[in-house]
């Protein structure tokens, strides 16, 4: 609840210094200021169960460990995230409060779609995600490529949000108590009738819409490669977190006992996504869409929760939340800097930004899985759920088959990074590196590693 | 004493002790220093192991007891480390061959050389951690803490084809190693609840694992292939070759003295104890490839002009054989592995040494291009030749031990595959008394000419590898003696 409120109300106090205040960093500094005070909000919230502000939510929002150790996680990724491409943000654009605002409000939709307990908060939350996001898409309004993306962002977003009301009509008219109350679904294991199907279904289709799993990713690799870098960082890690999140409670808790019927959905899914994300991924040129078609890669691998859905795959999917999230946000952090976004552009960085370079690595690392990173951590979470389940074997060896395809493009960015040399000895290949934001990043890594080594560290949140 | 009391154990300071060395090397200011920091560090090491042979006890690992105290929490799994006899004697080698790496290119030159020093003082320590794991997830985490030094190492400091190379060789591992995990997942889920503790990562609870033999056979080889890329053996072998000829010749020594050893070790370790029926029901086929192997990798090393690319297919025919060797379960035969694992990664490091000298003053390491050095260099090349002769497994020489151990083991499984794995022996001598002829006899031409006798630390770190070689095969008894009790416990499990 913490969260939910605080990130309201601090989207529409950074409007209002918009209006009211000519400065460029102030909304920065409050942004950052905010995030801290609602982190702790949120986990005085987890430790002791009891939320600053009493409202009669009518049981349509729950706040139980998990769903708070999740939005955990999101904050202090945001948290990162601002320290490490703040002031990439005020580059966007002339409306610098209002970028901060809108992804205040984003926030405030991951909490509730984190948090949901009926289909309707379920609408709300992801609507309170997408709209903001349409508008940060577009923010870079002189760029045709920013315009085009926000548009089919839009159109798309809009078509699987009808799909989702209709799924979600369904679903209240099928079900004998007449409720959007995904605990109360009360579905027997035997067969389920033809309206409960159809809106499973769906669901189904525009969950997997909203996390881009394959076949409904299409939109993905345009809008992310079109939209302003600093925000596709978020929308691949945070946003699309959030979305898995509310995938797996949405079918955890609402359609857990018609698993055997959806499973095999979900198997399919899981598989083409792993195999297309990583297979496209390998031809790319440009490092952003690279990025794009990885985090559909990654995505295949998250599906692997909903896909088992036991307490290895929950605690898993926080971890993979965090281990991908940081991940990603810092190579983002490092592609903003660069001149050049194409692969070559990183030839010779350990010779010019050894620290750059070095932490660069780490994320690399992370993400293709290799022990001592959280990537490591979380895809052997995620292999160990699947293994779990007992029948699908194939499914856990194409995964890791198509792990070791991702350590060729994430790799082609280490060999160009250390063991090229730059075009020109001289001249820059990155704009103006700060100390503060090699601080930063050193942080990022550290924190990493050491959910590498320690992953109880976060999944240990889930039973305070 | 108990081992509770204990504050660090040998296992333990066998590995931390060279990862903290390799990181001090990043914080060197003056290139020039770390050099003898590395070979002070080493040589540390190496008394560490020499102390870890008397003064620390056996590891019963195969039997059901918690083997040593664990270290730290880690993903449920302990982190265990522990010595039997044939992790110590692979630590052993381990502790050995890098003095003598570091030795015997003291005097090359590398670039940006702290980086390099501390990227292989980190690749000891993650060989040391996968000799002394006593539980499969710190295996795993070692298993792929040795492999990212030595991609690292081989990139940066390569030959010109390095970057392509070594990524073949990258790719190639790193998907053998995630069917591991997968094959590490099923094991440890299938593995009994002691005490309601929930399942086991340990290798005591994976060596008690009751798997059905359907079950037996997929994870058997998961594991195997894994493995298999690692040695490599036949037709896993193909990002062995360019791998050897495009890394520095240090690293090549790693590669080929001690990484290789991995996935022998592996075996022993990890897929007799764990799949004793898999193992007997793909014995035939296994061996069988690691024949062909011999053979073809024999062959293409007759054809072969460079230097490093023949002691490369060499290795291979004798990875096989010590693959072979495994297989056939042979009390003998494990016994000859074991053996010659520490053998042929003293041999093979010798014969990389000559060859690093041999480039080192030329800059060409083609058979055509060479000729004569022994009127230049007569200590080198009776060095070399006594090297080469245990690189044939001639009598007197450490390997000929052996490689009549794993003969006699693989003539008891089946006289056919003995007498084609012996047709590889007779290449050998073809290849190697042929490689002798080229380079150090006949005439010298313009290449040959410059080279010099060479230094007195190279003749002395190559005479060690000599007397090495003659004691081991004169008087292999303490070496048999130390693994007999892993040999025992192995053969346990398929009477």
């Amino acid at each position: 609840m913490n969260t939910i409120l605080l990130t309201a109300v601090l989207g529409i106090v950074l409007m209002m210094i918009g209006a009211f205040s000519k400065s460029k960093t102030l909304p920065r500094f409050v942004a950052i200021g905010g995030i801290i005070v609602i982190l702790i909000a949120n986990m005085v919230e987890l430790l002791s169960q009891e939320s600053f502000f009493t409202f009669n939510v009518k049981n349509m929002l729950t706040f139980n460990s998990f769903n708070l150790a999740f939005i955990g996680v999101a904050l202090l990724c945001t948290l990162i995230y601002f320290l490490l491409s703040g002031s990439a943000i005020e580059k966007v654009g002339s409306h610098v409060a209002e970028y901060f605002a809108l992804l205040f409000f984003v926030l405030c939709g991951v909490a509730i779609s984190a948090t949901f307990n009926t289909l309707l908060m379920l609408f709300i939350g992801i609507e309170i995600i997408s709209i903001p996001l349409y508008i940060l898409t577009g923010s870079d309004k002189r760029n045709l490529k920013s315009n085009e993306a926000a548009l089919k962002y839009f159109l798309m977003g809009a078509f699987s949000t009808g799909i989702m009301l209709m799924g979600i009509a369904f679903i209240y008219g099928g079900n004998e108590q007449a409720t959007f109350y995904i605990s109360q679904l009360g579905f027997g294991v035997g067969k389920m009738s033809p309206l409960i199907a159809i809106g499973l279904v769906l669901l189904l289709i525009s969950m997997s819409f909203k996390v881009s799993a394959v076949p409904f990713h299409f939109w993905t690799p345009d809008v992310y490669d079109g939209a302003p870098t600093v925000f596709t960082s978020f929308m691949a890690t945070i946003v699309k977190a959030a979305g898995f999140f509310a995938f797996l409670r949405l079918f955890d808790n609402g359609f857990g006992v018609l698993q055997p019927q959806w499973q095999k959905l979900i198997v399919l899914i899981t598989a083409a996504t792993l195999v297309l994300g990583n297979l496209t991924a390998v031809f790319q040129q440009s490092v952003k869409r690279m990025l794009a078609y990885s985090s559909i890669a990654q995505a295949g691998f998250m599906l692997f929760a909903v896909f088992a859905l036991n307490e290895k795959a929950k605690e898993g999917l926080i971890l993979y939340a965090a281990a991908y999230s940081l991940a990603t946000i810092g190579i983002f952090a490092i592609l903003i800097k660069m001149k050049d976004y194409t692969i070559d552009g990183f030839n010779g960085l350990a010779k010019k930004q050894p620290v750059l370079a070095v932490t660069g690595l780490v994320f690399l690392l992370s993400l293709t899985g290799v022990p001592l990173t959280a990537g490591f951590q979380s895809k052997f979470y995620m292999l160990m759920a699947g293994a779990e389940v007992g029948s699908y074997s194939w499914l856990i060896i194409l995964a890791v088959l198509c792990a070791a395809i991702s350590a060729y493009y994430y790799f082609k960015i280490i060999q160009a990074i250390f063991f090229k040399e730059a075009s020109s000895a001289e001249g820059d290949i990155t704009e103006d590196i700060t100390t503060g934001f090699k601080l930063m990043l050193i942080i990022t890594a550290v924190l990493i590693i050491v959910l590498g080594v320690m992953p109880g560290l976060l999944t240990d949140w889930l039973y305070y | 004493m108990n081992p509770q009391d204990v504050w660090i154990t040998f296992p333990e300071l066998l590995v931390w002790f060279p990862l903290l060395a390799g990181l001090v090397c990043f914080l060197f200011k003056d290139n020039s220093k770390v050099k003898s920091w590395v070979l002070l560090a080493s040589i540390i090491t190496l008394c560490i192991s020499f102390a870890s042979l008397y003064f620390s006890d056996d590891v019963k690992y195969l039997a059901l007891n918690k083997a040593s105290y664990t270290l730290k929490y880690m993903n449920n799994a302990n982190f265990i480390l522990g010595l039997d006899g044939m992790g110590r004697l692979l630590t052993l080698l381990t502790a050995c061959a890098f003095p003598i790496i570091f030795v015997a290119t003291y005097n090359t030159p590398y670039k940006r050389a702290k980086n390099f020093y501390g990227l292989m003082l980190l690749a000891q320590s993650g060989l040391m951690g996968v000799f002394t794991a006593m539980d499969a997830m710190s295996f795993y985490f070692f298993w792929e803490l040795a492999l990212i030094p030595v991609y690292f190492l081989s990139s940066q400091w390569g030959g010109e084809r390095r970057i392509q190379a070594t990524f073949k060789f990258f790719v190639y591992t790193f998907a053998g190693s995630l069917l591991m995990l997968i094959g590490i997942i099923y094991v440890y889920l299938h593995t009994i609840n002691i005490n309601g503790n929930g399942h086991s990562f340990a290798l005591y609870a994976f060596a008690g694992v009751r798997l059905e033999p359907s079950e037996q056979n997929w994870l058997f080889w998961l594991f195997f292939i894994a493995f298999a890329i690692k040695m490599p053996i036949f037709p896993f072998h193909t990002w062995q070759p360019d791998a050897y000829e495009q890394s520095p010749t240090a690293t090549t020594m790693v590669l080929s003295g001690i990484m290789v050893k991995m996935g022998l070790f592996a075996c022993l370790r990890w897929l007799l104890p764990i799949f004793p029926q898999a193992t007997i029901k793909f014995d035939t086929i296994i061996i069988g490839l690691s024949v062909i192997g011999m053979l073809y990798a024999s062959i293409i090393a007759l054809k072969q002009d460079d230097l490093k690319r023949l002691v490369a297919y060499s290795s291979i025919a004798h990875i096989g054989l010590m693959c072979a060797g495994i297989f056939t379960k042979t009390e003998v035969g494990l016994q000859g592995v074991m053996l010659q694992m520490f053998c042929h990664g003293i041999n093979i490091i010798g014969l990389w040494i000559v060859i690093e000298l041999i480039e080192r003053q030329t800059g060409v390491r083609k058979l055509s291009q060479l000729g004569g050095v022994a009127h230049k260099a007569p200590v080198l090349t009776i060095l070399l030749v006594v090297i080469a002769l245990a690189n044939i497994a001639l009598p007197l020489t450490n390997a000929f031990v052996g490689e009549f151990m794993l003969f006699n083991g693989l003539f008891a499984f089946n006289k056919w595959y003995a007498a084609a794995a012996g047709i590889s022996i007779v290449l050998a001598a073809v290849y190697t008394l042929n490689m002798i002829q080229k380079v150090f006899y006949g005439e010298e031409n313009s290449i040959t000419t410059i080279i010099k006798e060479i230094a007195l630390h190279e003749k002395i770190i190559l005479s060690v590898v000599v007397v090495l070689i003659f004691l081991m095969g004169v008087y292999p008894q303490p070496m048999i003696n130390l693994t007999k009790g892993t040999v025992e416990a192995l053969m346990l499990k398929f009477n």
